[in-house]
């Protein structure tokens, strides 16, 4: 059996975080297009439901599980004045802290950290929160780090409040 | 009671006129707009229909195991829907006989026994009493294996779809669904078996919205070129023919039904694709011979016609007042339960047959999550439709009525992009409102 890698050799935490709030701001400022740019082309993207915060996407319904082609279509409705549910766009905010990498699956560098996003949108008074944490697992690539699957995984017993979660988590 | 004659549509509503006013001679049917904003209404509601109708519980693949419970809400009151030792599916009461206390806390679990937390009594999986700590400074007299969990009134199933209804003298469940029970057969048909299984993994969410616009837009299709045009995009960018056909405005002509005491459901060929069993390119050309065999099942099993009935037609059915089953890119099960006349909560999960194979569930819930639930390509926009209504009733008493008069007078039947069976619900819920019988 090979040795896992040493994540301390291949990254650091500072440039993960750069990595991670840069990706916030691209999501916040909606840039949809780059952000895409920062996606492996096998990337896929995971919201699991409430109840089963642990569960697998292929016996288990999730709120989201897109592989690359859904994504990429999910970016394409976000992106459409039809995507009614984000028209006019929300105003998100997303803090992210508690970053860590927490190791290493074959050449992915696994990172772990925490997110409060609140959503505010016209005629609601009080944003919607959601808080949860993320997983990632990163690609160590040419062109910089690239996302391969990022699992955003809500705290709340149910999304209750938060509604529906049309905007990129 | 109401004044049900109004034929004027001038009334402002409750107490001095209809708030459902069909008038047959103009060939109009409007609802007084009153009906989402009231919450005189919405007690009224939950004495006069929630509590006399039949609710859903749950299946019967939730409690599979003696000793399986789920914690729910019937009619806005905490249920344990659950298996007893012995086998049989209950639904008792979670509130605590001595003073009261909610009596179990988990969502789901497997046990042998309920505890209350306050002052330890216990029950078992059957709701009888097994244990009340110093039950020795009770009177001899006193009954203890009279405080049992008290079961709701009446708890029915058809083909493991659990009903309750909190109305000890309400007809069977079996009457009462009437033509519903149909559309539940093709729904089950799709097993093997006739087993299916709710999967695992629940979508709970709010709507800031009254929940009978909830059950209009489960079975309108009228709404769907405008709310769902990014949906409609996503399909033919994948490769999906969803052109209208002529002189229709979706890509099949399907058809509303009324199935009798306040049931209905849409029924339209397919095009967009279904598990069991019509390919679509969104599915993967790996996924063809699959879907095939599928399809060779059901017609062995079923004969081509049924298989064609099963295989080839979508069908949202909404079983009065709140239950809706989708059969469409997938089959969804969802109720939902008003918290205030501005406001539902809305429980939602996939059902599939119980042998699919793991790639088969696998697609099962990749064709859900593309159209359905709160991080689908379409639930969130009927979210925010009905939020938009429910933010257009802030003027009801300026802008009163609500228009469902689609395909009135048309002599051929109904479609599902008319509001027929809209009308259909309405109808019940206004006889109930004024007193009538589930
Ligand atoms: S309230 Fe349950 S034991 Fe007292
Ligand atoms: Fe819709």
């Amino acid at each position: 059996m090979n040795k896992p890698l040493d994540p301390a050799a291949t990254v650091t935490r500072a440039e993960v975080e750069d990595f991670l709030y840069q990706e916030a701001d691209l999501l916040d400022s909606w840039r949809l297009d780059d952000w895409l740019s920062l996606l492996t082309d096998i990337a896929e993207y995971y919201v699991p439901p409430n109840d089963k915060p642990d569960g697998d996407h292929r016996f288990t319904l999730f709120t989201i599980a897109d592989d690359i082609v859904r994504l990429r279509e999910r970016v394409i409705r976000l992106k459409d004045p039809n995507c009614h549910a984000e028209y006019p766009p929300s105003n998100t905010r997303r803090l992210i802290t508690n970053v860590r990498i927490t190791g290493m699956d074959g050449d992915l560098i696994l990172v772990a950290a925490n997110f409060a996003i609140f959503r505010h949108r016209r005629n609601e008074p009080a944003p919607r929160q959601f808080i949860g944490r993320y997983r990632y697992k990163l690609k160590r690539t040419d062109a910089g780090l690239k996302i391969q699957e990022r699992r955003a995984i809500l705290d709340a017993e149910e999304l209750g409040a938060m509604g529906a979660v049309s905007f990129l988590l | 009671m109401l004044d049900h004659t109004n034929k004027d549509g001038r009334s402002n509503g409750y107490g001095d006129g209809g708030l459902v006013v069909e008038d047959t001679a103009n060939l109009t049917f409007q609802v007084h707009r009153k009906v989402f904003v009231s919450p005189d209404i919405l007690e009224n509601e939950n004495r006069a229909i929630f509590d006399k109708c039949w609710v859903y519980v749950g299946h019967a693949s939730e409690v599979k195991n003696p000793g399986d419970f789920r914690t729910r809400h019937v009619a806005g009151r905490p249920v344990i829907f659950c298996r007893d030792r012995k086998g049989e599916v209950r639904a008792l009461f979670n509130v605590c006989r001595h003073r009261g206390a909610l009596v179990c806390r988990e969502r789901e679990g497997n046990t042998r026994q309920f505890q209350c937390i306050y002052h330890g009594w216990t029950y078992n999986t059957d709701g009888s009493v097994k244990g009340i700590p110093g039950d020795d400074a009770y009177p001899p007299s006193y009954d203890k294996q009279g405080k049992a969990l008290t079961p709701v009134a009446r708890l029915e199933h058809y083909k493991d779809f659990y009903f309750a209804n909190l109305d000890p003298d309400a007809q069977d469940l079996h009457t009462y669904l009437a033509g519903a029970k149909d559309y539940i057969d093709l729904v089950v048909d799709q097993s093997p078996s006739g087993k299916m299984e709710i999967i695992a993994g629940t979508q709970e969410y709010d709507i800031k919205a009254n929940w009978k616009l909830l059950v209009e837009n489960s079975v309108d299709d009228y709404h769907l070129v405008t709310t769902h045009s990014t949906w409609l995009n996503y399909m033919r960018n994948s490769g999906v023919n969803v052109t209208p056909t002529k002189g229709h405005m979706l890509p099949t002509k399907g058809f509303g039904k009324d199935l009798g005491n306040g049931h209905l459901t849409t029924d339209n060929p397919n095009y967009r694709g279904r598990p069991v069993a019509r390919w679509i390119s969104v599915f993967g050309e790996e996924a063809k011979a699959d879907i095939d065999a599928i399809r060779k099942e059901l017609v062995g099993r079923l004969g081509e016609a049924r298989a064609e009935r099963v295989a080839n037609t979508n069908r949202n059915l909404c079983i009065f007042p709140n239950l809706v089953i989708n059969d469409g890119s997938s089959v969804t099960v969802r109720h939902f339960t008003p918290v205030a006349p501005d406001l539902m909560h809305v429980t939602a999960w996939a059902l599939g047959p119980v042998e699919e194979t793991e790639a088969q569930r696998a697609r099962r819930l990749h064709a859900f999550l593309t159209f359905y639930g709160p991080g689908g390509f379409a639930t969130p926009d009927d979210v925010a439709a009905l939020e938009l209504a429910q933010q257009g009733y802030a003027a009801w008493r300026e802008v009163p009525w609500t228009d469902l008069s689609r395909g009135m007078g048309s002599s051929q039947e109904q479609l599902a992009t008319d509001e027929g069976h809209l009308r259909v619900f309405w109808r019940k819920w206004d006889a109930m409102m004024n007193g009538a019988s589930a």
